[in-house]
């Protein structure tokens, strides 16, 4: 009724290209960044941003970044954590060595550096495929952790051999360190997470993504017609990369403002990300999201109704969370094999003809 | 003997005795992926269950009591007995049978046909359903194992003193070989020879191949998928127990012990996922290889603790001159 | 969707909320996940000593006590949201147990002015109240604890070390590193050779470690390990025969949960502790009284006497007399956590005071002061009996190397003062 094509007409080719060419879509989306940019930032308390708004948004960019190349190029990667580790690290580095630069480019420079990181261990995906391509990234999530945490010159020589990002500012407003604002960390975060989402989508459907999901589909198929694999997949490496850096630099510097490299960013992480994306939905940008608040969401949800509502003991709590994420993946799978994201094509398409649905 | 040589032979030897704990947890993962082409991550959790089955059934705890008495504000703790351990074993098998067909009943059976990145991903939905309930049904404190096949009989720990005197008279240096070691080695040979006898010379054993080989065909001859896939299920369940019983004898039974399936994935990646042999020869390639590593280069050079990605990065040196592992099927690529 | 998951949020908060006038002791425990051998009996420990004073003497000043507890998991992620879920219900003292949780929670403690302490763990450098206003750590830190480690060892060995080997097998991370700065230090003062041996994480397989230094053959081994780590430690240790009594862990190292598993192999092995051990104080009889025949014990109630739930005990014992002392300076009975802090800097320990409260010699007496909030670096040597399954106590406590630490102290905390521009807090 609502949702629905009919009265529709494009008379532009940009028009008819946009990302959301259905009216009610697409103003559900102007809706959901108003929300997000106008409303949000006004009415969060600590609460709010610190347990549940900046991980929502800092896994949903990770998760944006391991979907290009798991979900868009089809090359299985287990070093989420290893290359978080790296833009976390890189952002430190510049954010101590250049304490007057906005924090903007410091964390964009931390992405750069994590995409060459990556590139350089995408390149034994152009000799091995599929699940046995896992075991490059986790040399490199194995290797990069004990890196960090091997050499004092990466974290200052600190006697800690923790980082703690120390107070920075940009445009003048404080954003990282204790007195930052909750609203300023949020939108610093929302910034890039829009714009991660917004580069995402429009490589994906240009012909860098194409050439991508070509190679996912065969990519020796994709090499006949005129795909050069080492290109696609080393971009999809570099992309990929720069926004989990991105993401990492984020996750150390606003979100928790102290890690220690193999507590943070183990291969625990590099899991967490890819069930995201798994559960969210591969190969789809609001499946990146939907995955990220499932995971990140759910649990505290749980761990408030139980907890805090329900005042049961804290531990059968926890473990019933984990009970209860175990059943939900289970019957999500069988009701919808192929993630959060599909569930909500199915539900437009239903929409589409509702309530007539013949 | 020049001393660093006899260093070196102790490292290799030792690294061979780790290799065969590492192919134990991996040959799980081999089992199920063979038959049924699921990558299963819940192997490492699935060995937590069993040996915390078995400790809980040697104890004789009561399953679920923080539960219950959470709930009905009852005190129970334990059934006040005690399980002798070949008994307590038998259960725990019985249990792992149980929970294959439970898996296979709720879970795969309801997901035929799907990719296999759907496959993997129930299994990480079963991995957080497992732990969850794991500790839900044990409690989630540290436990020791100790299990003893007949009376006086234990698992042995320690260091075997007759190969340290032997080499020490013959060498100069005598050799360290835990006991535990050889245990878990001659399990290991045993077990993988029980697969291979079982795999080639049963009914069942056959039926189990050719599912591996092309499920439809199998299916075509009157070979029942369910069946063979409870049948994989629980053999993987039991060598998981048998795993969880050889690492938990040393840590104790706990959470850590669900990690061990991290220490299997560098030896899959090189064997190859389809492979029995490849899961042995795979970790006992590992094992002498990041022990020999650490010894000759990480702890002299690089500050230690270099095992664990090395591990790796030797996986992906075979890997880029043997794509599909060592042991793998060969891909053939058409378009 | 969002708007349920609000609603309920909120209430959970609302509901999470206490009755204001009650004086909030927030625990962030882990029983879950791969550290909870160790955090099951600290938190039982911890909120068994508030159940005994709210049942025997109606809470601290007649103020009756909470102590809601939230699950980390050791967790740092888990960790901030249980800070910030707890904040709003005012809690006096944060006792994170996690160093990760603890170094994120340094700046944020001290900017919503919430005293924290980090007893035996956490940043060494905290110490220095000076620059860490709002951060304690008494009465001992990881680097004294290196240097009593040492201490015993020269007393053992006659008071000369010259030419002697220790090896340090550490956890490979930021708590198991540590020690090394302190140990290297000591090394170069009593002329012994240091050699390290990192374990990485989780530390099931320790074969290369243990092989090394059985080829090393040091005289003593000192473990600052953690989880997994010493469970697999003792029994490599045992395996390859090194003397149990030559072996001392750090106090995460010294608990029951480490040494049962190895079985009468471990008989001997040492550990470090600033708290005694055991269940032979009068506080016990009031524990059994009041806590656990009344059925009021925390968990499954099954942890009472180990170490680790005496470290509880103890946690829980050090602020409720902080909070004390905060009601006196105060002269009110129903403080805020900015004069907890107050009463924590102004806490004294001493023997009376721990005989009367049924603890007579349960921990080395110390004073807190502006400059110092770390005690003075007492710190005991306990020893493992496999046969009666029970640690007891073999040295008293002696105070580490102060020379040798305050400056270490005083570099690091100074660093972390102008990396972020902090004035001293002391005249």
């Amino acid at each position: 009724m609502f949702y629905r094509e009919a009265g529709d007409f494009n008379t532009t080719y940009a028009e008819d290209q946009q990302t959301f060419p259905i009216k009610f879509d697409r103003y559900r989306y102007y809706l959901v960044l108003f929300i997000a940019i106008v409303v949000v930032p006004f009415t969060v308390n600590d609460y709010w941003v610190n347990s549940i708004f900046m991980p929502f948004l800092i896994y949903a960019i990770a998760a944006i970044g391991l979907n290009i190349l798991v979900g868009y190029c089809g090359q299985v990667s287990l070093g989420t954590g290893g290359f978080m580790a790296v833009g976390a690290y890189a952002c430190y580095k510049l954010m101590t060595a250049f304490p007057e630069v906005s924090m903007f480019i410091h964390v964009l420079l931390a992405g750069g550096i994590t995409a060459m990181v990556g590139v350089l261990f995408g390149l034994p995906s152009l000799r091995i495929k599929g699940f046995y391509l896992a075991v490059a990234t986790l040399a490199a999530q194995f290797f990069l952790v004990w890196l960090f945490n091997r050499f004092p010159w990466f974290y200052n020589y600190s006697a800690s051999g923790q980082i703690s990002a120390p107070e920075r500012d940009t445009f003048g407003i404080t954003i990282t360190g204790p007195n930052t604002e909750a609203w300023a960390a949020y939108a610093f975060c929302l910034v890039f997470t829009i714009f991660s989402a917004y580069v995402a989508r429009n490589l994906t459907r240009g012909s860098v993504g194409r050439k991508w999901m070509a190679i996912r589909d065969m990519d020796i198929a994709a090499e006949i017609i005129g795909v050069n694999p080492l290109r696609a997949k080393l971009t999809a490496f570099a992309v990929s990369s720069f926004f989990i850096g991105i993401s990492g630099a984020l996750f150390f510097s606003i979100y928790l403002g102290a890690v220690e490299v193999g507590e943070a960013f183990g291969i625990q992480k590099s899991f967490l990300v890819l069930f995201m994306i798994i559960i969210g939905g591969l190969g789809s940008i609001f499946g990146s999201f939907a995955g990220a608040a499932f995971l990140v969401l759910l649990p505290v949800a749980l761990k408030v109704v139980g907890v805090d509502i329900l005042g049961w003991p804290t531990d059968i709590v926890a473990h019933l969370q984990l009970v209860i994420v175990g059943l939900l993946i289970i019957v999500f799978l069988i009701a919808e094999p192929h993630g959060i994201a599909q569930l909500w094509r199915v539900a437009k398409e239903r929409l589409r003809l509702w309530p007539f649905p013949h | 003997m020049p001393e660093q040589l006899a260093y070196t032979i102790e490292v290799f030897l030792n690294g061979l005795m780790a290799g065969v704990l590492y192919a134990l947890v991996a040959l799980g993962f081999v089992l199920i992926y063979k038959a049924s082409g699921i990558f299963n991550y819940a192997q490492g959790v699935m060995a937590l269950f069993a040996a915390m089955t078995l400790v809980g059934i040697q104890n004789g705890q009561v399953p679920f009591a923080h539960l219950i008495n959470a709930i009905f504000g009852t005190d129970v703790h334990g059934f006040g007995w005690s399980v002798h351990s070949f008994v307590a074993i038998l259960l725990t098998v019985v249990v792992m049978i149980g929970l294959a067909w439970a898996v296979q009943r709720f879970v795969f059976r309801h997901l035929v046909g799907q990719e296999p990145i759907i496959l993997f991903m129930a299994t990480i939905g079963l991995a957080y359903f497992l732990e969850g309930v794991a500790d839900l049904m044990w409690g989630s404190e540290l436990k020791s194992l100790d299990v003893c096949a007949a009376q006086g009989v234990c698992l042995p720990q320690g260091m075997n003193s007759w190969i340290d005197e032997t080499t020490f008279n013959l060498f100069g240096y005598g050799f360290f070989i835990d006991n535990l070691d050889i245990v878990a080695s001659i399990v290991a040979a045993i077990l993988v020879i029980g697969l291979v006898m079982f795999a080639q010379y049963t009914k069942q054993g056959r039926a189990m191949r050719a599912v591996a080989d092309d499920h439809q065909a199998a299916l075509s001859v009157g070979v029942s998928l369910n069946f063979i896939w409870i049948l994989v299920w629980s053999l993987a369940g039991f060598v998981a127990l048998v795993a969880g019983i050889m690492w938990g004898a040393k840590s104790g039974v706990q959470f850590s012990l669900s990690l061990i399936a991290l220490k299997a994935l560098p030896v899959l990646m090189l064997g190859g996922f389809t492979s029995i042999p490849g899961a042995i020869v795979g970790g006992l390639i590992i094992g002498v290889g990041e022990k020999l590593f650490e010894f000759l280069i990480g702890a002299p050079f690089l500050g230690g603790a270099t095992e664990n990605w090395f591990a790796y990065m030797l996986a992906l040196l075979f890997l880029v001159f043997r794509p599909q592992g060592l042991f793998g099927e060969r891909i053939i690529e058409r378009v | 969707m969002n708007y349920k998951l609000g609603t309920l949020a909120v209430a959970g908060l609302m509901a999470a909320s206490p009755v204001m006038a009650d004086l909030v002791f927030p625990s962030l425990s882990y029983r879950t996940g791969p550290y909870a051998a160790g955090g099951i009996p600290f938190a039982d420990g911890y909120a068994d000593y508030f159940t005994l004073l709210n049942e025997r003497d109606g809470g601290i000043g007649g103020e009756p006590l909470q102590v809601p507890e939230c699950e980390t998991a050791y967790n740092t992620e888990k960790g901030v949201e249980c800070y910030e879920s707890l904040k709003g219900s005012g809690g006096l003292v944060y006792q994170p147990l996690s160093t990760g949780i603890t170094y994120q929670l340094i700046p944020k403690v001290t900017v919503d002015n919430i005293p924290m302490l980090t007893s035996g763990l956490g940043r060494t450098s905290a110490k220095n109240g000076n620059v860490f206003s709002h951060i304690f750590n008494f009465p001992a830190n990881y680097w004294d604890g290196a240097s009593v480690a040492i201490k015993h060892i020269l007393e053992e060995e006659g008071g000369d070390l010259s030419g002697k080997k220790v090896s340090l097998i550490y956890h490979n991370s930021a708590y198991g590193k540590e020690p090394i700065r302190t140990l290297q230090e000591l090394s170069k003062k009593h002329g012994f050779e240091l050699t390290e041996v990192p374990v990485d994480h989780p530390g099931q397989e320790q074969k290369s470690q243990w092989l090394q230094i059985r080829r090393d053959k040091p005289d003593y081994v000192i473990m600052y390990g953690w989880g997994v780590m010493n469970q697999v430690a003792v029994q490599e240790a045992v395996n390859i025969r090194f003397p149990m009594d030559k072996f001392i862990g750090i106090w995460w190292s010294g608990s029951e949960n480490d040494v049962l598993s190895a079985g009468a192999g471990a008989n001997g092995y040492k550990a470090l502790t600033f708290h005694n051990v055991g269940s032979d104080y009068p506080l016990y009889d009031d524990l059994q009284q009041y806590v656990f025949d009344a059925g009021m014990a925390a968990g499954a109630g099954d942890q009472a006497g180990t170490v680790v739930y005496n470290r509880g005990l103890y946690a829980a014992m050090l602020v409720a007399e902080a909070a004390k002392t905060a009601q006196e300076i105060h002269g009110t009975a129903q403080i805020t956590p900015a004069q907890m802090r107050d009463g924590m800097e102004a806490l004294a320990i001493t023997e009376e005071k721990m005989a009367a409260l049924g603890l007579p010699g349960f921990g080395p007496e110390f004073a807190v002061s502006c400059e110092n909030h770390g005690g003075n670096g007492f710190v005991a040597v306990t020893q493992w009996d496999a046969s009666t399954k029970e640690w007891s106590l073999i040295t008293d406590f002696m105070q580490s190397d102060q020379d040798v630490i305050q400056p270490l102290i005083d570099e690091d905390s100074n660093s972390y003062a102008s990396e972020n521009n902090i004035d001293p807090q002391c005249e």
